[in-house]
Protein backbone atom coordinates (compact mmCIF):
# COMPACT_ATOMS: atom_id res chain seq x y z
CA UNK A 1 0.00 0.00 0.00
CA UNK A 2 1.10 3.43 -0.95
CA UNK A 3 2.32 6.11 1.27
CA UNK A 4 -0.78 8.05 -0.06
CA UNK A 5 -3.53 5.62 0.25
CA UNK A 6 -2.15 5.09 4.11
CA UNK A 7 -2.77 8.55 4.74
CA UNK A 8 -5.90 9.08 3.25
CA UNK A 9 -7.15 6.36 5.30
CA UNK A 10 -6.28 7.73 7.74
CA UNK A 11 -7.76 11.15 7.03
CA UNK A 12 -11.11 9.06 6.17
CA UNK A 13 -10.56 7.51 10.14
CA UNK A 14 -9.99 11.18 11.70
CA UNK A 15 -12.96 12.04 9.94
CA UNK A 16 -15.05 9.37 11.81
CA UNK A 17 -13.70 10.97 14.96
CA UNK A 18 -14.82 13.82 14.37
CA UNK A 19 -18.33 12.87 13.76
CA UNK A 20 -18.20 10.72 16.23
CA UNK A 21 -18.07 13.74 18.77
CA UNK A 22 -20.70 15.81 16.89
CA UNK A 23 -23.12 12.97 17.05
CA UNK A 24 -22.24 12.18 20.90
CA UNK A 25 -23.25 15.44 21.89
CA UNK A 26 -26.72 15.27 20.79
CA UNK A 27 -29.33 12.38 22.50
CA UNK A 28 -30.86 11.51 19.39
CA UNK A 29 -27.47 10.74 17.78
CA UNK A 30 -25.09 9.80 20.31
CA UNK A 31 -25.50 5.93 19.93
CA UNK A 32 -24.73 6.34 16.63
CA UNK A 33 -21.83 8.50 16.88
CA UNK A 34 -20.09 5.81 19.36
CA UNK A 35 -20.39 3.39 16.50
CA UNK A 36 -19.23 5.63 14.15
CA UNK A 37 -16.04 6.42 15.98
CA UNK A 38 -15.68 2.44 17.12
CA UNK A 39 -15.63 2.29 13.02
CA UNK A 40 -13.01 4.71 12.54
CA UNK A 41 -11.17 3.05 15.31
CA UNK A 42 -10.96 -0.72 13.77
CA UNK A 43 -9.87 1.09 10.08
CA UNK A 44 -7.42 3.06 11.44
CA UNK A 45 -6.29 -0.13 13.40
CA UNK A 46 -6.82 -2.97 10.40
CA UNK A 47 -5.04 -0.62 7.91
CA UNK A 48 -1.62 -0.96 9.77
CA UNK A 49 -1.10 -4.03 9.03
CA UNK A 50 -1.00 -3.47 5.43
CA UNK A 51 1.22 -1.02 5.22
CA UNK A 52 5.31 -1.45 5.44
CA UNK A 53 6.98 1.11 7.33
CA UNK A 54 10.07 2.68 5.91
CA UNK A 55 13.00 0.07 6.48
CA UNK A 56 10.30 -2.94 7.16
CA UNK A 57 8.69 -4.77 5.16
CA UNK A 58 4.82 -6.72 5.12
CA UNK A 59 3.96 -8.72 7.12
CA UNK A 60 4.84 -6.54 10.12
CA UNK A 61 7.41 -8.43 12.43
CA UNK A 62 6.15 -9.77 15.34
CA UNK A 63 3.20 -10.26 14.45
CA UNK A 64 2.18 -13.16 16.68
CA UNK A 65 3.38 -11.47 19.29
CA UNK A 66 0.89 -8.04 17.81
CA UNK A 67 -2.27 -9.91 17.73
CA UNK A 68 -1.97 -12.06 20.64
CA UNK A 69 -1.43 -9.01 22.62
CA UNK A 70 -4.41 -7.68 21.08
CA UNK A 71 -6.54 -10.66 21.46
CA UNK A 72 -6.11 -10.51 25.20
CA UNK A 73 -6.39 -6.70 25.26
CA UNK A 74 -10.37 -7.47 23.88
CA UNK A 75 -10.47 -10.52 26.05
CA UNK A 76 -9.97 -7.85 29.05
CA UNK A 77 -11.36 -4.70 28.14
CA UNK A 78 -14.74 -6.76 26.78
CA UNK A 79 -15.80 -8.41 29.44
CA UNK A 80 -14.73 -5.61 31.44
CA UNK A 81 -17.20 -3.28 29.71
CA UNK A 82 -20.00 -5.71 29.88
CA UNK A 83 -20.23 -6.81 33.00
CA UNK A 84 -19.15 -3.64 35.21
CA UNK A 85 -22.50 -2.52 37.87
CA UNK A 86 -23.94 1.35 35.84
CA UNK A 87 -22.98 2.39 39.69
CA UNK A 88 -19.81 1.60 39.10
CA UNK A 89 -18.95 2.93 35.58
CA UNK A 90 -17.40 5.78 36.25
CA UNK A 91 -14.50 4.49 37.91
CA UNK A 92 -13.97 2.21 34.92
CA UNK A 93 -13.82 4.53 32.52
CA UNK A 94 -11.00 6.19 34.73
CA UNK A 95 -9.36 3.21 34.54
CA UNK A 96 -9.28 2.89 30.75
CA UNK A 97 -8.23 6.40 30.74
CA UNK A 98 -5.12 5.41 32.83
CA UNK A 99 -4.39 2.76 30.58
CA UNK A 100 -4.58 4.64 27.24
CA UNK A 101 -1.70 7.16 29.11
CA UNK A 102 0.22 4.47 30.14
CA UNK A 103 0.24 3.15 26.80
CA UNK A 104 0.81 6.45 24.84
CA UNK A 105 4.29 7.02 28.01
CA UNK A 106 5.20 3.22 26.47
CA UNK A 107 4.80 3.40 23.03
CA UNK A 108 6.77 6.91 23.19
CA UNK A 109 9.96 4.89 25.34
CA UNK A 110 9.52 1.64 23.20
CA UNK A 111 10.44 4.44 20.32
CA UNK A 112 12.70 6.10 21.86
CA UNK A 113 14.86 3.27 22.65
CA UNK A 114 14.23 2.17 19.13
CA UNK A 115 15.82 5.42 17.23
CA UNK A 116 18.84 5.85 19.90
CA UNK A 117 21.48 8.32 19.00
CA UNK A 118 19.14 8.99 15.85
CA UNK A 119 16.26 10.98 17.17
CA UNK A 120 16.43 14.43 16.36
CA UNK A 121 16.35 17.29 19.28
CA UNK A 122 12.07 17.70 18.33
CA UNK A 123 11.55 13.98 18.50
CA UNK A 124 12.95 13.44 22.00
CA UNK A 125 11.42 17.02 23.30
CA UNK A 126 7.59 15.22 22.11
CA UNK A 127 8.86 12.27 23.82
CA UNK A 128 9.38 13.79 26.39
CA UNK A 129 6.13 15.19 26.96
CA UNK A 130 4.72 12.13 26.07
CA UNK A 131 6.39 10.42 28.92
CA UNK A 132 5.62 12.94 31.51
CA UNK A 133 1.86 13.28 30.57
CA UNK A 134 0.99 9.48 29.57
CA UNK A 135 2.53 8.58 33.41
CA UNK A 136 0.73 11.29 35.21
CA UNK A 137 -2.49 10.57 33.26
CA UNK A 138 -1.68 6.80 34.34
CA UNK A 139 -1.28 6.89 38.22
CA UNK A 140 -3.49 9.80 38.24
CA UNK A 141 -6.41 7.67 36.78
CA UNK A 142 -5.46 5.01 39.40
CA UNK A 143 -5.49 7.04 41.94
CA UNK A 144 -9.12 8.38 41.09
CA UNK A 145 -9.95 5.00 40.75
CA UNK A 146 -9.53 3.97 43.79
CA UNK A 147 -11.26 6.98 45.09
CA UNK A 148 -13.99 6.21 43.35
CA UNK A 149 -13.74 2.57 43.64
CA UNK A 150 -13.82 3.69 47.11
CA UNK A 151 -10.71 1.90 48.12
CA UNK A 152 -9.28 4.87 49.52
CA UNK A 153 -10.30 8.00 51.09
CA UNK A 154 -12.93 10.09 48.84
CA UNK A 155 -11.70 12.74 51.18
CA UNK A 156 -9.14 15.23 50.12
CA UNK A 157 -5.25 13.85 50.78
CA UNK A 158 -3.30 16.85 52.40
CA UNK A 159 -0.38 16.61 54.37
CA UNK A 160 1.47 19.05 55.83
CA UNK A 161 4.40 20.29 53.61
CA UNK A 162 2.76 18.41 50.78
CA UNK A 163 2.20 21.66 48.71
CA UNK A 164 6.06 21.52 48.97
CA UNK A 165 6.22 18.26 48.24
CA UNK A 166 4.67 17.98 44.89
CA UNK A 167 6.26 21.48 43.34
CA UNK A 168 9.50 19.95 44.65
CA UNK A 169 8.66 17.03 42.41
CA UNK A 170 7.47 19.22 39.73
CA UNK A 171 11.04 21.10 39.39
CA UNK A 172 12.46 17.73 39.63
CA UNK A 173 10.02 16.66 36.60
CA UNK A 174 11.02 19.23 34.42
CA UNK A 175 15.14 18.94 35.35
CA UNK A 176 15.12 16.12 34.71
CA UNK A 177 13.55 16.49 31.00
CA UNK A 178 16.33 19.08 30.76
CA UNK A 179 18.68 16.26 31.53
CA UNK A 180 16.73 14.04 29.06
CA UNK A 181 17.00 16.29 26.13
CA UNK A 182 20.87 17.12 26.91
CA UNK A 183 22.28 13.86 27.51
CA UNK A 184 19.73 11.16 26.22
CA UNK A 185 20.39 7.93 27.33
CA UNK A 186 17.86 5.20 28.86
CA UNK A 187 18.55 5.91 32.84
CA UNK A 188 17.40 9.29 32.43
CA UNK A 189 14.62 8.45 30.66
CA UNK A 190 13.38 5.78 33.58
CA UNK A 191 13.88 8.29 36.05
CA UNK A 192 11.96 10.74 34.32
CA UNK A 193 8.78 7.68 33.81
CA UNK A 194 9.58 7.49 38.23
CA UNK A 195 8.66 11.37 39.04
CA UNK A 196 6.06 11.64 36.50
CA UNK A 197 4.38 8.62 38.19
CA UNK A 198 4.75 10.35 41.55
CA UNK A 199 3.89 13.52 40.37
CA UNK A 200 0.23 12.48 39.49
CA UNK A 201 -0.47 10.77 42.67
CA UNK A 202 0.38 13.43 44.56
CA UNK A 203 -1.31 15.87 41.66
CA UNK A 204 -4.80 13.68 42.37
CA UNK A 205 -4.71 13.19 45.99
CA UNK A 206 -5.78 16.56 47.16
CA UNK A 207 -8.85 16.72 45.09
CA UNK A 208 -12.05 15.50 47.16
CA UNK A 209 -14.77 13.35 45.84
CA UNK A 210 -16.69 16.09 44.24
CA UNK A 211 -13.90 17.01 42.18
CA UNK A 212 -13.19 14.22 41.03
CA UNK A 213 -14.64 13.82 37.25
CA UNK A 214 -13.51 16.83 36.56
CA UNK A 215 -10.22 15.56 37.20
CA UNK A 216 -11.04 12.19 34.80
CA UNK A 217 -12.17 14.79 32.57
CA UNK A 218 -8.97 16.52 32.45
CA UNK A 219 -6.29 13.74 32.51
CA UNK A 220 -8.52 12.20 29.66
CA UNK A 221 -7.78 15.39 27.58
CA UNK A 222 -4.17 15.15 28.94
CA UNK A 223 -3.71 11.64 27.24
CA UNK A 224 -5.42 12.85 24.32
CA UNK A 225 -2.50 15.13 23.88
CA UNK A 226 0.48 12.44 24.44
CA UNK A 227 -1.70 10.67 21.40
CA UNK A 228 -1.16 13.87 19.02
CA UNK A 229 2.85 14.11 20.80
CA UNK A 230 3.22 10.10 19.73
CA UNK A 231 1.65 10.76 16.39
CA UNK A 232 4.41 13.48 15.68
CA UNK A 233 7.36 10.99 16.30
CA UNK A 234 5.85 8.10 14.61
CA UNK A 235 4.89 10.27 11.64
CA UNK A 236 1.13 9.26 11.53
CA UNK A 237 -1.35 12.29 10.39
CA UNK A 238 -3.92 10.00 12.49
CA UNK A 239 -2.66 9.98 15.37
CA UNK A 240 -2.24 13.59 15.51
CA UNK A 241 -5.55 14.33 14.33
CA UNK A 242 -7.46 11.79 16.95
CA UNK A 243 -5.24 12.55 19.84
CA UNK A 244 -5.64 16.54 19.51
CA UNK A 245 -9.29 16.39 18.66
CA UNK A 246 -9.71 14.27 21.99
CA UNK A 247 -7.58 16.76 23.81
CA UNK A 248 -9.01 19.48 22.47
CA UNK A 249 -12.77 18.68 23.08
CA UNK A 250 -11.62 17.36 26.62
CA UNK A 251 -10.84 20.52 27.52
CA UNK A 252 -14.02 21.76 26.52
CA UNK A 253 -15.60 19.36 28.71
CA UNK A 254 -13.83 19.86 31.20
CA UNK A 255 -14.60 23.66 31.51
CA UNK A 256 -18.13 22.37 31.03
CA UNK A 257 -18.14 19.56 33.51
CA UNK A 258 -16.86 22.42 36.11
CA UNK A 259 -19.07 25.16 34.91
CA UNK A 260 -21.99 22.74 35.44
CA UNK A 261 -21.09 21.81 38.75
CA UNK A 262 -20.02 25.66 39.88
CA UNK A 263 -16.48 25.00 40.27
CA UNK A 264 -13.73 26.83 39.45
CA UNK A 265 -11.45 24.82 36.91
CA UNK A 266 -7.97 26.52 38.72
CA UNK A 267 -9.29 25.82 42.05
CA UNK A 268 -9.30 22.03 41.30
CA UNK A 269 -6.52 21.82 38.94
CA UNK A 270 -4.23 23.95 40.79
CA UNK A 271 -5.64 23.15 44.71
CA UNK A 272 -2.98 20.39 45.00
CA UNK A 273 -0.58 23.87 45.76
CA UNK A 274 -2.88 25.88 48.22
CA UNK A 275 -4.52 23.04 49.93
CA UNK A 276 -4.28 22.94 53.79
CA UNK A 277 -5.03 20.49 55.66
CA UNK A 278 -8.16 20.79 57.01
CA UNK A 279 -10.08 20.18 60.35
CA UNK A 280 -11.98 16.92 59.41
CA UNK A 281 -12.79 16.50 63.54
CA UNK A 282 -15.52 17.73 65.42
CA UNK A 283 -18.06 17.54 62.49
CA UNK A 284 -19.83 14.49 63.69
CA UNK A 285 -22.44 16.42 66.29
CA UNK A 286 -25.42 15.34 68.45
CA UNK A 287 -28.31 17.08 67.86
CA UNK A 288 -31.66 15.38 67.66
CA UNK A 289 -33.32 15.16 64.52
CA UNK A 290 -36.71 13.80 63.17
CA UNK A 291 -36.84 10.33 62.32
CA UNK A 292 -39.76 8.32 61.39
CA UNK A 293 -41.24 5.36 60.10
CA UNK A 294 -42.23 4.35 56.56
CA UNK A 295 -45.78 4.46 57.59
CA UNK A 296 -45.42 8.47 58.70
CA UNK A 297 -43.30 8.45 55.09
CA UNK A 298 -47.18 7.18 53.20
CA UNK A 299 -48.95 9.18 55.43
CA UNK A 300 -47.13 12.43 54.01
CA UNK A 301 -46.90 11.40 50.33
CA UNK A 302 -50.98 10.59 50.32
CA UNK A 303 -51.69 13.90 51.48
CA UNK A 304 -49.31 15.42 49.41
CA UNK A 305 -50.61 17.20 45.72
CA UNK A 306 -46.90 17.36 44.55
CA UNK A 307 -43.88 15.47 45.32
CA UNK A 308 -40.32 15.81 43.85
CA UNK A 309 -38.35 12.41 44.10
CA UNK A 310 -34.16 13.93 44.24
CA UNK A 311 -32.55 10.66 43.58
CA UNK A 312 -28.75 9.83 44.62
CA UNK A 313 -25.69 7.74 44.32
CA UNK A 314 -27.20 5.80 47.57
CA UNK A 315 -30.28 5.37 45.16
CA UNK A 316 -28.28 3.33 42.47
CA UNK A 317 -25.72 1.81 45.08
CA UNK A 318 -29.59 0.50 46.89
CA UNK A 319 -30.19 -0.60 43.11
CA UNK A 320 -33.30 0.78 44.32
CA UNK A 321 -33.85 2.41 40.56
CA UNK A 322 -37.06 0.02 39.99
CA UNK A 323 -38.24 0.81 43.06
CA UNK A 324 -38.55 4.38 43.29
CA UNK A 325 -40.61 3.65 39.76
CA UNK A 326 -43.04 1.67 41.26
CA UNK A 327 -43.54 4.12 44.03
CA UNK A 328 -44.06 7.19 41.58
CA UNK A 329 -46.14 4.86 39.51
CA UNK A 330 -48.07 4.58 42.54
CA UNK A 331 -48.36 8.00 43.35
CA UNK A 332 -49.39 9.08 40.09
CA UNK A 333 -52.03 6.49 40.26
CA UNK A 334 -53.63 8.60 43.05
CA UNK A 335 -53.43 11.57 41.46
CA UNK A 336 -50.09 13.14 42.58
CA UNK A 337 -48.26 14.83 40.92
CA UNK A 338 -44.46 13.74 40.70
CA UNK A 339 -41.37 14.39 39.30
CA UNK A 340 -37.80 13.68 39.48
CA UNK A 341 -35.48 16.73 39.92
CA UNK A 342 -31.80 15.62 38.68
CA UNK A 343 -28.64 17.65 39.61
CA UNK A 344 -26.19 17.33 36.86
CA UNK A 345 -23.69 15.59 38.89
CA UNK A 346 -26.31 13.64 40.54
CA UNK A 347 -24.45 9.68 41.29
CA UNK A 348 -20.56 10.31 40.73
CA UNK A 349 -20.40 12.25 37.06
CA UNK A 350 -22.45 14.33 34.84
CA UNK A 351 -25.42 12.63 33.53
CA UNK A 352 -24.98 9.60 35.41
CA UNK A 353 -28.19 9.64 37.25
CA UNK A 354 -30.12 10.05 33.70
CA UNK A 355 -28.60 6.79 33.23
CA UNK A 356 -28.98 4.79 36.02
CA UNK A 357 -32.92 5.56 35.75
CA UNK A 358 -33.15 5.35 32.26
CA UNK A 359 -32.13 2.11 32.85
CA UNK A 360 -34.97 1.58 35.24
CA UNK A 361 -37.47 2.59 32.52
CA UNK A 362 -38.78 6.29 34.32
CA UNK A 363 -40.13 7.82 31.61
CA UNK A 364 -38.09 11.02 30.29
CA UNK A 365 -40.56 13.70 30.43
CA UNK A 366 -40.30 13.24 34.64
CA UNK A 367 -36.84 13.68 34.60
CA UNK A 368 -36.61 17.96 35.45
CA UNK A 369 -32.97 19.16 34.89
CA UNK A 370 -32.34 21.41 38.04
CA UNK A 371 -32.86 24.63 36.62
CA UNK A 372 -36.48 23.26 35.13
CA UNK A 373 -36.89 21.88 38.80
CA UNK A 374 -35.68 24.54 41.28
CA UNK A 375 -38.59 27.20 40.84
CA UNK A 376 -41.19 24.44 41.34
CA UNK A 377 -39.52 23.43 45.09
CA UNK A 378 -42.10 26.75 46.47
CA UNK A 379 -45.01 24.90 45.08
CA UNK A 380 -43.98 20.98 46.39
CA UNK A 381 -45.14 19.45 49.25
CA UNK A 382 -42.49 16.86 49.54
CA UNK A 383 -39.20 16.32 48.38
CA UNK A 384 -38.20 12.70 48.90
CA UNK A 385 -34.33 12.71 49.01
CA UNK A 386 -33.27 9.25 48.33
CA UNK A 387 -29.39 8.95 49.12
CA UNK A 388 -28.74 12.15 48.07
CA UNK A 389 -26.55 14.21 50.14
CA UNK A 390 -24.51 16.82 48.87
CA UNK A 391 -25.87 18.14 45.82
CA UNK A 392 -28.98 19.27 48.47
CA UNK A 393 -26.77 20.97 51.09
CA UNK A 394 -27.48 24.13 51.64
CA UNK A 395 -24.09 24.82 52.68
CA UNK A 396 -22.72 25.10 49.40
CA UNK A 397 -24.85 28.66 49.40
CA UNK A 398 -24.59 29.24 52.86
CA UNK A 399 -20.72 28.37 53.73
CA UNK A 400 -18.00 30.09 52.36
CA UNK A 401 -14.92 28.39 52.38
CA UNK A 402 -16.35 24.80 52.24
CA UNK A 403 -15.18 22.23 50.23
CA UNK A 404 -18.79 22.93 47.76
CA UNK A 405 -19.29 26.13 48.48
CA UNK A 406 -20.35 27.77 44.97
CA UNK A 407 -21.84 24.33 43.52
CA UNK A 408 -25.52 24.79 42.19
CA UNK A 409 -27.67 22.75 44.75
CA UNK A 410 -31.36 21.55 44.23
CA UNK A 411 -33.05 24.01 46.85
CA UNK A 412 -35.37 21.10 48.29
CA UNK A 413 -35.51 23.17 51.59
CA UNK A 414 -38.34 25.23 49.86
CA UNK A 415 -40.31 22.51 50.30
CA UNK A 416 -42.95 22.26 53.01
CA UNK A 417 -41.36 18.85 53.66
CA UNK A 418 -38.29 17.46 53.14
CA UNK A 419 -37.86 13.47 53.91
CA UNK A 420 -34.57 11.79 53.49
CA UNK A 421 -33.93 8.41 52.87
CA UNK A 422 -30.60 7.55 54.03
CA UNK A 423 -28.72 4.72 55.41
CA UNK A 424 -26.78 6.46 58.17
CA UNK A 425 -26.06 10.16 59.66
CA UNK A 426 -22.49 9.84 57.64
CA UNK A 427 -22.16 12.45 55.23
CA UNK A 428 -21.92 12.29 51.72
CA UNK A 429 -19.18 12.28 49.11
CA UNK A 430 -17.84 14.88 49.91
CA UNK A 431 -17.76 14.22 53.25
CA UNK A 432 -19.52 17.44 54.85
CA UNK A 433 -22.45 18.10 57.15
CA UNK A 434 -25.63 18.72 55.97
CA UNK A 435 -27.75 21.05 58.22
CA UNK A 436 -31.12 20.61 56.53
CA UNK A 437 -30.75 17.38 58.36
CA UNK A 438 -32.00 19.13 60.95
CA UNK A 439 -34.20 21.37 59.53
CA UNK A 440 -37.39 20.95 61.55
CA UNK A 441 -39.53 20.25 58.69
CA UNK A 442 -37.12 16.91 57.32
CA UNK A 443 -37.65 13.40 58.35
CA UNK A 444 -35.44 11.03 57.87
CA UNK A 445 -35.96 7.54 57.33
CA UNK A 446 -32.91 5.20 57.99
CA UNK A 447 -32.04 2.41 56.08
CA UNK A 448 -31.34 0.67 52.95
CA UNK A 449 -33.05 2.59 49.96
CA UNK A 450 -34.60 -0.40 48.36
CA UNK A 451 -35.89 -1.98 51.91
CA UNK A 452 -36.97 1.71 53.02
CA UNK A 453 -39.15 2.52 49.91
CA UNK A 454 -40.38 -1.47 49.54
CA UNK A 455 -42.16 -1.07 52.71
CA UNK A 456 -43.44 2.83 51.77
CA UNK A 457 -44.66 1.56 48.51
CA UNK A 458 -46.32 -1.02 50.34
CA UNK A 459 -47.55 1.70 53.25
CA UNK A 460 -48.77 3.80 50.71
CA UNK A 461 -50.74 0.66 49.07
CA UNK A 462 -52.82 -0.07 52.53
CA UNK A 463 -54.39 3.72 52.84
CA UNK B 1 6.09 15.73 6.89
CA UNK B 2 7.38 19.24 7.92
CA UNK B 3 6.54 21.24 10.71
CA UNK B 4 4.13 23.73 8.96
CA UNK B 5 2.15 21.18 7.77
CA UNK B 6 1.96 19.71 11.28
CA UNK B 7 1.17 22.52 12.85
CA UNK B 8 -1.22 23.63 10.53
CA UNK B 9 -3.21 19.84 11.52
CA UNK B 10 -2.69 20.29 15.01
CA UNK B 11 -4.02 23.83 15.09
CA UNK B 12 -7.04 23.41 12.81
CA UNK B 13 -8.14 19.71 15.28
CA UNK B 14 -7.88 22.12 17.61
CA UNK B 15 -10.89 24.23 16.62
CA UNK B 16 -12.77 20.87 15.23
CA UNK B 17 -12.69 19.88 19.06
CA UNK B 18 -13.36 22.64 20.17
CA UNK B 19 -16.40 23.58 18.14
CA UNK B 20 -17.90 19.92 18.13
CA UNK B 21 -18.72 19.71 21.85
CA UNK B 22 -19.29 23.48 22.99
CA UNK B 23 -22.95 23.12 23.05
CA UNK B 24 -23.12 19.48 25.21
CA UNK B 25 -25.61 19.13 27.36
CA UNK B 26 -24.95 18.61 30.93
CA UNK B 27 -26.64 14.95 30.06
CA UNK B 28 -24.74 13.78 27.81
CA UNK B 29 -21.27 14.82 30.07
CA UNK B 30 -20.36 11.56 30.92
CA UNK B 31 -21.29 9.29 27.50
CA UNK B 32 -18.96 12.15 25.79
CA UNK B 33 -16.07 11.96 27.89
CA UNK B 34 -16.33 8.14 27.95
CA UNK B 35 -16.50 8.22 24.05
CA UNK B 36 -13.34 10.92 23.55
CA UNK B 37 -11.83 8.24 25.92
CA UNK B 38 -12.35 4.84 23.82
CA UNK B 39 -10.82 7.57 20.53
CA UNK B 40 -7.39 8.12 22.00
CA UNK B 41 -7.16 4.56 22.39
CA UNK B 42 -6.10 4.91 18.52
CA UNK B 43 -2.50 5.09 20.10
CA UNK B 44 -2.91 0.94 19.54
CA UNK B 45 -2.08 1.96 16.33
CA UNK B 46 1.58 3.82 17.47
CA UNK B 47 1.72 0.49 19.77
CA UNK B 48 1.27 -1.62 16.34
CA UNK B 49 3.83 0.27 14.95
CA UNK B 50 6.33 0.23 17.65
CA UNK B 51 6.21 -3.25 17.85
CA UNK B 52 7.00 -3.71 14.60
CA UNK B 53 10.45 -1.62 15.12
CA UNK B 54 11.34 -3.25 18.19
CA UNK B 55 14.67 -4.97 17.67
CA UNK B 56 15.26 -6.01 21.59
CA UNK B 57 13.39 -8.20 24.08
CA UNK B 58 12.48 -5.10 26.55
CA UNK B 59 11.88 -2.82 23.36
CA UNK B 60 9.37 -5.93 22.47
CA UNK B 61 8.15 -6.69 25.93
CA UNK B 62 7.41 -2.59 26.28
CA UNK B 63 5.67 -2.61 23.02
CA UNK B 64 3.12 -5.89 23.84
CA UNK B 65 2.02 -4.00 27.15
CA UNK B 66 1.35 -1.26 25.30
CA UNK B 67 -0.62 -2.97 22.84
CA UNK B 68 -2.35 -4.76 25.43
CA UNK B 69 -3.16 -1.64 27.14
CA UNK B 70 -4.28 0.29 24.26
CA UNK B 71 -6.61 -2.28 23.16
CA UNK B 72 -8.02 -2.55 26.69
CA UNK B 73 -8.58 1.58 26.71
CA UNK B 74 -10.26 1.31 22.61
CA UNK B 75 -12.67 -1.47 22.51
CA UNK B 76 -13.18 -1.66 25.97
CA UNK B 77 -14.07 2.23 25.90
CA UNK B 78 -16.47 1.73 23.07
CA UNK B 79 -18.55 -1.05 24.52
CA UNK B 80 -18.72 1.13 27.75
CA UNK B 81 -20.10 4.08 26.30
CA UNK B 82 -22.45 1.86 24.05
CA UNK B 83 -23.96 0.31 27.02
CA UNK B 84 -24.41 3.40 28.75
CA UNK B 85 -26.03 5.44 25.62
CA UNK B 86 -28.24 2.31 25.10
CA UNK B 87 -30.06 3.80 28.48
CA UNK B 88 -31.54 6.45 26.06
CA UNK B 89 -33.31 4.45 23.69
CA UNK B 90 -36.61 4.24 23.28
CA UNK B 91 -37.31 7.85 24.33
CA UNK B 92 -38.48 10.50 22.00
Amino acid sequence: MSRTIYDLIGLFAGICFILALKGLSHPKTARRGNKIGAVGATIATLVVFFYANEGSSLPLNNLGWILGAIALGTLIGVPAARKVQMTQMPQLVALFNGVGGGAAALVAIVEYLNLGDTATTAEVIFTVFTVIVGCVSFSGSIITFMKLQELMTTRPVVFPGGRFVIAGTLVAVLGVSVWVVTALGTTPLLVLALLSLLFGILFVLPVGGADVPIVISLLNAFTGLTVAASGYVLDSVLLIIAGTLVGASGTILTRLMAEAMGRSLFGTLFGAFTAKPQDTSGVAEDRPVRSGSPDDVAILLNYARRVVIVPGFGLAVAQAQHTVRELADLMISKGIDVAYGIHPVAGRMPGHMNVLLAEANVPYDQLLEMDEVNPTFGQTDVAIVIGANDVVNPAAKNSPGCPIYGMPILEVSNAANVIFLKRSMRPGFAGIENELLYDPKTMLLFGDAKASLTKVVGALKAL
Amino acid sequence: MNAVAIISIFTLAVFVGFEVVSKVSSTLHTPLMSGANAIHGVILVGAIIVADHSTTNLELGLAVTAIVLATINMVGGFVVTDRMLEMFKGKK
